[in-house]
């Protein structure tokens, strides 16, 4: 086995598992982002350096900042006390969880696809993925790119605060009839 | 040998840490963060999988993760833009707490 992948998959599994189980959000936050470092160097391992730096610049740069603004913005560090010890929802949730992995390593092991060895001639130049994008795959792009503007106006509009502002009078009728619930 | 296994465990490790952090925290932010791994365990294989395809000019595997990267990306926009939002009506980020529409 590739001595460079194991250290980066260890890494990469070690820090996700950081992720979920501590308990203040913000080194969640940042061992989420030590994952996705991870990730991202996977994929260099694989030779595909676009979809590297792709995951360098999406999740890292962006999503990480805006995960950590929402965290800042919502209660900033800790994590509400579990109030109710619920055993069954621990046991319920981990036999889930570890039930598929138990599913997937049975999937891995008895597949024959993993004994493949990758081809050597492999064409992994950014050309051959720009042209495929927009030429096979123009159309899911245009969309994509629709759906992208339209996800980012609309997660604007959510986060804007319901102030009344003059000329704006149904969000004032709106908010006066509904007011917000306080507890 | 360079052989297919190692990523493949690793996406399933991943998925699976995903999916426990998806089932056991109790703050909408870490689950967002979770759903987000388990999309990146998902991209591993895609990738995996073009690097030991048969063919040399096949690049729909990338192309796959490209467009996994932008709809995650989007769908991580709008779902903390709807935290924060609920946040402001109910001043808290437990999932549990918003049971109004329970049956």
């Amino acid at each position: 086995m590739n001595l460079l992948l194991t250290i980066i998959a260890l890494i990469t599994l070690a820090s996700a598992v950081a992720a979920i189980c501590l308990r203040n959000l913000v080194h969640c936050v940042l061992c989420l982002t030590l994952s996705f470092a991870g990730i991202a160097l996977t994929y260099l391992e694989l030779s595909a350096e676009f979809v590297g730096f792709a995951q360098v610049m999406v999740y890292i740069g962006a999503v990480t900042i805006l995960v950590l603004f929402a965290l800042l913005m919502t209660r900033g560090g800790k994590e509400l006390h579990l109030r109710s010890w619920n055993p069954g929802h621990w046991l319920t949730g981990l036999g889930a969880g570890l039930g598929t992995l138990g599913v997937l390593l049975v999937g891995i092991f008895h597949s024959k696809l993993r004994e493949v060895t990758p081809l050597d001639t492999k064409d992994e130049s950014v050309h051959a993925l720009g042209n495929s994008l927009l030429d096979t795959y123009v159309l899911p792009m245009e969309a994509l790119a629709v759906l992208l503007t339209v996800a980012l106006i609309g997660a604007a509009l959510l986060a804007m605060p319901e102030r009344s502002r003059p000329g704006q009078t149904f969000r004032k009728v709106s908010s006066t009839k509904e007011g917000p619930v306080k507890d | 040998m360079h052989t297919l296994t190692p990523y493949l465990l690793l996406s399933a490790g991943l998925f699976c840490t995903g999916l426990i952090g998806v089932m056991l925290r109790r703050n909408a932010i870490i689950l967002l963060a979770s759903i987000e791994l388990m999309l990146n365990a998902a991209n591993i294989n895609f990738v995996a999988f073009w690097r030991f395809h048969p063919s040399s000019e096949d690049v729909s595997g990338l192309v796959m993760v490209l467009f996994t990267i932008a709809i995650a990306a989007a769908e991580a926009a709008v779902g903390l833009a709807l935290v924060i939002s609920i946040y402001r009506h109910y001043r808290t980020t437990n999932p549990d707490t918003l049971n109004e529409l329970k049956g």
